[in-house]
């Protein structure tokens, strides 16, 4: 009597250290790269394998280095123009497909997905054959207001609408998808409500949905906010000579070999997008309780 | 859900920012290089779209036939070895404690949202020669004497083959396939398990009899989501694969950034989007069947 | 005198923060139809799996045909279940799930057909033996998982609040089902349920559950006619509990001061001390509009506060002196029709037997 001979139940796989043991091998695994290009990213040695003593110098190196900086601006400037947009797009994308019914709307949500689904070459040569034959077509008008629209767009940072236009056309749809995730929950009587006593759609809409939807703009603005600073495949066929990002920059360096400014500039990146995705997922993390 | 016609001007508000934007940046593009893929370069600029095929034939000479089918063994290898670590990970973060299931979850998708660039970066400092896991296994191969017995250390050469670009795949798409995985395996009825189970099955029996087949809509999903990219990465073999380890990626991105001949790699992107259209369809068709079965 | 089929000792079973079964001992005879009943909650699911072996063993035995379940993992014990929500695999044609415990425990295939066509018989499904689970209707979903169960030949056959996800019709129905099917294997079920009723109609003996422990075992009748407790007469059918202190005890039965009835006398066998509580059931009570004659029994004045109707029934609920409230089973036949009118004066009176004390 009072034996107790088995802990775990027949379902308790959580509880197998084997599964244990293989989880925690993947995760280090996972991390371990990582967590060693930030550590070596504050080495004060050049071969980084031997920690040598703590140093912020490759730090100072990477932001004294004008081009490295200047694509990381382009980044910076590339991803905060595209947040904007695809958000706004986004948001009414998925405003549309969730409130109306319209014919071939399922052709619609398929054609909505592919830039989620095709591989990113395919989406970045597309981009680039586009651009050049566009480019081709302008260089012919010397004067008139399409040679002017060209020399406003090559200011900064509207030089940098090219490779916006196409991050805002990969992440667009998927602000639409979480946005609409979140429209989901939404009891649609409060809307029919609303216009019961009295508000019109605009007023409807913007006392009674956005409020409701806002944590899903804001998780979808963070992810294409990330997305777009993340993008290297579609950015390397768009870019040109004057409007390198940083993962460009970065590629280009990489292939030369690895150094500690690399992994410093990354570190700073990796903090960037961390940062956007943990508050991301904070706004999205509510919305299921509520739902 | 209302019809179109109740409200035209939301309606119009709604779907033309949405439907313009992706019709010029994205439809229209691929229109262009599908227009390109079938057409002949007549000068070094000029590209008249003629209808010919030969672009698609010329895929299929044997020196990018091989290039292709090892693009599709390389994503296939890396694909299963995705399944194979992320099934049980998925599987064991649903059947831990409730509140450790978020923080757990995040740890795993966590890497995905680095950038691809820099985690590939972070590869190549551990696995090079002069790397951090080859220090390693100098220093155990000297703490266990070998060099005085058997003589130096000679480091592993693990970078710039094909093992290389597999570990690499596996690395940046693990966090990927576990998420459809996760979000099958939670959503099973553990009662079924309990049944075969109760009905008899051993542990191992009640998973590949009962947990497997009613997890496949997930395992379907994760596969496809992380084979499509493998097969069209460039960023990984390019760095991790040397010369001898190219992929159809690479071939693609020469065409265009290199050998400048862009009709025949309009018509190798073209053939990953037919690749892809097709695993889309077996998709539709495979959940489309389990989803009779299982009656979700 | 027979071996019990399955015997509990002293099981218990603690969830952080909470006993979920509390040392509980009971036995189950062979072909018995056994009932653990009781509200959600008390323990009953818990206690069941864990004969099962679903749930992480606890501290005490369970003895399954003499062999202690210790150690034993769930898919070797000689005991199958029907699940609350049946389980029945959605992937595999009823056939196949009827097969299915018979292929992994190495039954020889010649000898799985003929018993699965047998099983399937049983519960009347042969004809959608091909079926997809999501081609059948709750009822018959629960005929596939029984017949899965069935068809191992087990010692003790365990149900899950089986007929909770049925509608009321089907669950009537599935109730005759359930105990003509125990009647013709001779097998014994245990049966875990809610609904009172349920446990009434069907088993030969219940286990009423509260808080982890079994407050009475006993058959329908005596469980209804005698319970042990306050929570079990409260819990099986409607009673009326009347507070009441003990005043003495003689050879005619229990003297004791009743709120709102006065002094009355109630005949009882065992001892009584102190606060108790005086239970009668509904339909035990008559209602009369005149005042019953003295020394016919114990009544009590009131006035009609509700009616409730029920076609051949009606439940009255009558307030008396001390804030006393009785309900009444009345039959709607003639004597009852001009009765029963919400603030009328009535008289409650039932017979000094019906009254059971409750010590507890």
């Amino acid at each position: 009597m009072a034996r107790r001979t088995s802990i775990r139940g027949p379902l308790d796989y959580g509880k197998s250290p084997w599964l244990i043991l293989f989880g925690f091998v993947t995760f280090i695994v996972l991390y371990a790269p990582i967590a060693q290009l930030i550590v070596f990213s504050f080495n004060d040695s050049k071969r980084n394998i031997v920690w040598r003593g703590f140093t912020t110098k490759y730090y100072a190196k990477a932001w004294n280095d004008a081009s490295l900086v200047e694509a990381f601006t382009n980044s910076i400037t590339i991803a905060v123009m595209c947040t904007v947009i695809a958000t706004i797009i986004g948001t009414a994308t998925a405003l549309w497909l969730w409130r109306f019914r319209f014919p071939a709307k399922a052709a619609v949500e398929g054609i909505m997905a592919l830039p989620i689904v095709i591989p990113e070459i395919c989406m970045g040569v597309a981009v680039l054959v586009l651009y050049s034959r566009v480019g081709h077509w302008m260089r012919g008008f010397e004067s008139g207001p399409i040679y002017w629209w060209n020399e406003l767009f090559s200011i900064w940072p509207l030089n940098l609408g090219a490779i916006t236009a196409a991050h805002i056309a990969f992440s667009f749809p998927f602000v639409a998808i979480v946005v609409r995730a979140r429209l989901i929950g939404f009891n649609r009587e409060l809307e029919e409500a609303s216009k019961d006593l009295g508000a019109s759609e605009w007023q409807t809409f913007w006392n009674v949905v956005l409020p409701f939807m806002m944590p899903g703009v804001v998780a979808g603005a963070l992810l294409s906010f990330t997305l777009s600073l993340d993008d290297f495949v579609i950015t390397f066929f768009t870019a040109g000579p004057e409007t390198n990002t940083f993962p460009v920059k970065v590629y280009s360096l990489v292939r030369r070999g690895v150094s500690p400014d690399i992994n410093a500039a990354s570190t700073v990146l990796i903090v960037i997008t961390l940062v956007a995705t943990i508050i991301a997922m904070r706004m999205q993390a509510p919305s299921k309780s509520e739902g | 859900m209302e019809s179109w016609k109740q409200n035209k001007v939301v309606f119009w508000v709604t779907a033309l920012p949405g439907v313009v934007w992706l019709l010029l940046f994205f439809l229209i593009p691929l229109a262009l290089i599908w227009g390109m893929s079938v057409g002949e370069k007549t000068s070094i600029i000029d590209i008249e779209i003629t209808g010919t095929l030969d672009n698609y034939v010329r895929s299929f000479q044997a020196v990018y036939l091989k290039i292709i089918w090892k693009s599709i063994w390389i994503s296939i290898v890396s694909t299963a070895v995705c399944l194979a670590i992320a099934y049980p990970i998925a599987f064991g973060i649903c059947f831990s404690p409730a509140r450790w299931r978020p923080f757990l979850l995040l740890l795993v998708i966590l890497p995905f949202w680095i950038n691809l660039l820099i985690r590939t970066y972070a590869l190549i400092a551990v696995f090079r020669t002069r790397g951090t896991l080859n220090f390693t296994l100098e220093w155990l191969w000297n703490l266990a004497f070998l060099d005085r017995l058997v003589g130096p250390f000679q480091p592993l050469e693990l970078l710039y083959n094909n093992g290389a670009v597999i570990v690499g795949m596996v690395y940046v798409f693990m966090p990927f396939m576990v998420l459809p995985l996760y979000a099958t395996i939670e959503r099973l009825d553990r009662s079924y398990l309990e049944a075969s189970l109760d009905l008899g099955a051993s542990q191992w029996r009640t998973f590949f009899s009962v947990t497997v087949p009613l997890t496949m809509p997930g395992i379907v999903s994760g596969i496809i989501l992380v084979f499509i990219p493998m097969l069209g990465m460039f960023l990984v073999p390019d760095l991790l694969g040397g010369t001898n380890a190219i992929m159809i990626g690479n071939v693609i991105t020469d065409q265009f950034k290199a050998a400048n001949d862009w009709p025949f790699g309009a018509a190798l992107s073209f053939l990953l989007m037919y690749v892809t259209f097709a695993a889309l369809a077996l998709r539709a068709f495979v959940s489309a069947r389990i989803k009779g079965a299982v009656g979700v | 005198m027979t071996k019990p089929i399955i015997s509990i000792r002293n099981v218990t079973k603690r969830y952080p923060g909470v006993v979920a079964v509390d040392d509980v001992s009971f036995d189950i005879m062979p072909n018995e139809f056994f009932a653990l009943l009781g509200p959600s909650g008390c323990g009953k699911t818990t206690l069941l799996r864990m004969i099962a072996g679903l749930e992480t063993s606890g501290t005490g035995d369970i003895i399954v045909d003499g062999h202690n379940m210790e150690g034993v993992p769930a898919n070797t014990r000689p005991v199958n279940m029907v699940f609350q929500s049946y389980a029945v695999f959605p992937h595999m044609t009823v056939r196949d799930n009827v097969a299915y415990g018979l292929k992994v425990t190495g039954v020889a295939p010649a000898d799985i057909a003929p018993r699965v066509e047998d099983a399937l018989e049983m519960v009347q499904m042969s004809a959608m033996a091909d079926r997809k689970p999501d081609q059948l209707s709750g009822g018959q979903r629960q005929r596939v998982a029984l017949a899965r169960a069935l068809v191992k030949r087990p010692k003790v056959l365990l149900l899950d609040e089986p007929l909770s996800a049925l509608d009321a019709k089907l669950r009537e129905h599935m109730q005759l089902e359930l105990a003509r099917l125990q009647q013709v294997i001779g097998i014994t079920f245990i049966i875990v349920t809610h609904d009172q009723d349920e446990a009434l109609s069907m088993a030969d003996r219940i286990a009423v559950m509260e808080k982890g422990g079994v407050r009475q075992i006993a058959g329908p009748e005596e469980l209804y006619e005698k319970p042990h407790s306050r929570f079990v007469a409260d819990f099986i059918g409607k009673i009326n509990l009347i507070d009441a202190t003990v005043s003495g005890v003689s050879k005619a039965g229990v003297t004791c001061v009743a709120n709102g009835l006065g002094t009355v006398i109630v005949p009882h066998d065992g001892a009584a001390s102190g606060s108790i509580s005086l239970a009668v059931r509904p339909e035990k009570l008559t209602l009369s509009a005149e005042a019953p004659p003295p020394g016919s029994g114990i009544s009590a004045k009131g006035v009609i506060r509700d009616v409730a109707y029920y076609g051949d029934v009606s439940n009255v609920f009558v307030t008396c002196d001390d804030g006393l409230e009785l309900a009444v089973n009345v039959q709607n036949d003639r004597a009852a029709a001009g009765l029963l009118e919400n603030g009328r004066e009535a008289y409650a009176s039932w017979h000094p037997s019906d009254t059971l004390i409750l010590q507890e």
